[in-house]
């Protein structure tokens, strides 16, 4: 089941048209990353997802009803990009009036807020003020106040940024584990080798407009070029081999990149290789990263988003 | 919070202050007279702040070297005729100096005349009047059945007092506002909470919650302020108190003085009087709901100030000019105001919603409905009322475009396309 369907949704701004008719599906526990690059209007689509900004076309349906942000926001829990707290405020506190907020009791947010302090061992924390916080331990804090009423959907906007390894891991972990129990994941990013470990879906957004769908495996074979690496036991001294099947575009070490022919299928690499006597020591498809996939995609985009008028 | 309570106390501070500069401010000046008629050195007196030197050896070359700041030259005056005297020196003396010193020379002339045409002194002429002050007037508010003693004296300060702590209230808790919202802004926490409750709400839960400290904090002062009272008059000895009741029942049968009575005892019942002319329950009411509408009003629009600015105090300064402008405007209308509170001047300033919890709060102490007519505190209060509906919503409006852009600070006119477009 879909916890949330986009379709045709559009916000135009006066100098942009922010995001452009963008339809999705999002399913029940999934991780989804969505991409794009700076001001691609990833912030815009998420403010209406949240219910900050109203679509100006378009239909949300969250858990299969039109989206009311006055009931359905207590069922999302959202981490912006530029996030904040109160900088004066004692932390318990606050994460415990953040939780009020999304409509907890005060004892049973106050027993969750005890409950993730033990497990992110932030326990000694709950009498100091944020202003006393170190980045990494104000990020920890903010993830806790996102995901501490249990909700359906958890968007995280660059959720890593500041974080060392061994606290990446701990969110990471944490993100497994709640997607494990139900919850769906929104993941806002620009590091690809992340999105490739933790997403199982994403769509790509540029210009406002989605330029890629598909699940992370499904998107690297679309996108992939036929390029195979084959080892042989004497790589180096063998000429370049002529063949109708495929052509070399490469050498790494004892192996050579090569790339199919239309028409022709892996098997027919191995057969030329075999027929020629060469030993064959290792043969793997070449899939691109996500990365070149994101910078093939956008590439020619200009750095900035240029200003266009909206009368559309 | 502390600093509202100590900003009271500064200004207090700093009024004392400048009073006691401007006391220090005059020095003494020691005036050279040539008289060539005779008799002003009988009527000119030397005194703190001007000595005149009569010596007969000084002349306008020499008056500087003999310690004179100035040289007054008197030619024979003539009746009936307009004659020019003059002063020369090398140090000028201030304006207040000079229209002082004029001021004094007329008085001379004119006691001389007197003396001269009649044989009446200053003196004994100053002694008559003190003698002649034997009667008072004592105003009372005509309500119908029951007259009700006034007093000017009370109103005005209760007037002046009411409308200046308006003003200075809506200026520490609107600001107070505006401080709040931008602190939510630059702290990024705005885009989190919003994420929770609407745009307006964080709004109004802002301003309703620095309103209510407001309210509190008020409600502390007058219960300070009662209790001290109470203690001073428990304070009193009790002989004293009972000279009161006997002033109290002399003045009721129209005597100035009962028998018997101390000037202490007198002073305690003009003091008492004078709390007791004024309507306190009506004029705390009405505070209360101008301070409340007053405050919604304003910090409304700072709420929105705040919420289109970045970090940048200069610019939230510049954008606040618009919503201070109105605010001090109306703070003179109601001195202006205070001097004829039923004038047409009052009664419209104290209407409309810029300018009313101000003006109105200046003019109440003088009577409802004497001074004041029941329509127009009405009208004044459903004007208001209206005025800060409108007004949060406008703000509420640019609040909610406001709060979540950064970057260049917005023009009037993408403000008003925020609030009345989007």
């Amino acid at each position: 089941m879909d916890i949330l369907q986009v379709s045709h949704l559009k916000k135009y701004f006066s100098t942009q048209r922010a995001v452009d008719s963008i339809s999705f599906n999002l399913s029940k526990g999934s991780i989804f990353g969505l991409l794009g690059p700076n001001g691609a209007g990833k912030t815009t689509l998420i403010r209406m997802i949240t219910g900050i900004f109203y679509p100006d076309e378009g239909e949300i349906l969250f858990e299969g009803r039109p989206f009311a942000p006055k009931n359905d926001i207590t069922f999302i829990g959202y981490m912006p990009e530029e996030r904040g707290l109160y900088k004066k405020m004692k932390i318990g506190e606050q994460a415990v009036y953040l939780a009020q907020l999304k409509g907890l009791s005060k004892q049973e947010a106050t027993r969750k807020v005890k409950e993730w302090f033990i497990k992110f061992e932030m326990q000694s924390w709950w009498n100091k003020k944020v202003e006393d916080l170190s980045k990494g331990m104000g990020q920890k804090l903010q993830f806790v106040t996102t995901v501490l009423h249990e909700p359906k959907l958890i968007i995280l906007d660059e959720p890593f940024s500041g974080l060392d390894p061994v606290n990446s891991n701990l969110i990471k972990d944490e993100i497994y584990s709640l997607a494990r129990k139900g919850s769906t994941i929104i993941f806002s990013t620009h590091r690809m080798e992340q999105v490739e470990e933790i997403c199982d879906h994403i769509i790509l957004v540029n210009k406002g407009q989605k330029i890629l769908d598909g699940s992370v495996a499904g998107v690297k074979q679309q996108f992939k070029e036929n390029l195979f690496s084959i080892g042989l036991e004497q790589a180096n001294n063998t000429p370049p081999a002529i063949a109708k099947a495929f052509e070399v575009v490469g050498t790494k070490e004892d192996s050579l990149i090569v790339k199919i022919r239309d028409g022709y299928r892996s098997n027919d690499v191995l057969s030329h290789f075999i027929n020629e006597g060469q030993n064959i020591t290792s043969f793997t498809e070449i899939l691109p990263s996500l990365n070149d996939i994101f910078i093939r995609l956008v590439e020619g985009t200009p750095l900035a988003r240029q200003f266009q008028p909206t009368t559309a | 919070m502390i600093s509202t309570f100590l900003l009271p106390l500064a200004i207090i501070l700093f009024i004392s202050v400048s009073v006691w500069i401007s006391l220090q401010g005059k020095s003494q000046h020691r005036i050279a007279v040539i008289d060539a008629n005779g008799f002003f050195k009988d009527y000119l007196k030397s005194d703190s702040s001007i000595i005149f030197n009569f010596s007969s050896d000084l002349d306008t070359l020499n008056y500087a070297e003999k310690g004179n700041t100035a040289v007054l030259i008197i030619p024979q005056l003539q009746e009936g005729q307009l004659t020019i005297y003059r002063l020369k020196y090398k140090k000028q003396l201030a304006l207040e100096g000079t229209s002082d010193l004029e001021g004094r020379i007329d008085n001379a002339i004119l006691d001389h005349m007197i003396y001269q045409k009649t044989s009446v002194s200053r003196a004994k002429l100053d002694s008559i009047r003190r003698g002649g002050k034997i009667a008072t007037l004592r105003s009372y508010e005509d309500q119908g059945k029951i007259a009700k003693a006034s007093n000017q004296g009370a109103s005005t300060a209760i007037g002046y007092i009411c409308g200046t702590l308006i003003y200075m209230l809506t200026f520490i808790y609107g600001a107070a506002v505006m401080r709040g919202v931008m602190e939510e802004k630059t702290n990024r926490i705005a885009e989190v909470i919003v994420s929770s409750v609407k745009p307006f709400q964080l709004m109004m839960g802002k301003i309703l919650g620095i309103g209510a400290v407001g309210l509190t904090q008020f409600l502390l002062w007058v219960v300070l302020l009662v209790s001290l009272a109470l203690l001073a008059q428990g304070l009193i000895p009790h002989n004293i108190m009972m000279e009161v009741a006997r002033q109290q029942q002399a003045n009721a049968m129209g005597m100035s003085t009962g028998p018997g009575v101390s000037a202490a005892a007198q002073k305690v019942v003009e003091f008492t009087g004078f709390l007791n002319t004024p309507n306190w329950g009506l004029i705390l009411f009405c505070f209360v709901f101008y301070f409340l509408g007053g405050y919604l009003f304003y910090s409304a629009l700072f709420a929105a100030i705040g919420s289109a600015v970045n970090e940048d105090v200069q610019e939230a300064q510049s954008l606040m000019l618009p919503v201070t402008m109105p605010v001090i405007f109306s703070f003179f209308i109601m001195t202006v105001v205070m001097r004829d509170p039923g004038g047409q001047l009052g009664v419209w300033a104290s209407i409309i919603p810029f300018s009313s919890p101000i003006v109105m709060m200046g003019r109440i102490p003088f009577g409802v409905p004497g001074t004041v007519p029941w329509w127009q505190l009405g009208l004044s209060m459903l004007l208001l009322i209206a005025g800060f509906v409108f007004t949060v919503w406008m703000a509420g409006k640019i609040y909610r475009t406001g709060i979540l852009m950064y970057g260049k600070k917005p023009t009037w006119r993408t403000m008003w396309k925020w609030a009345f477009k989007a």
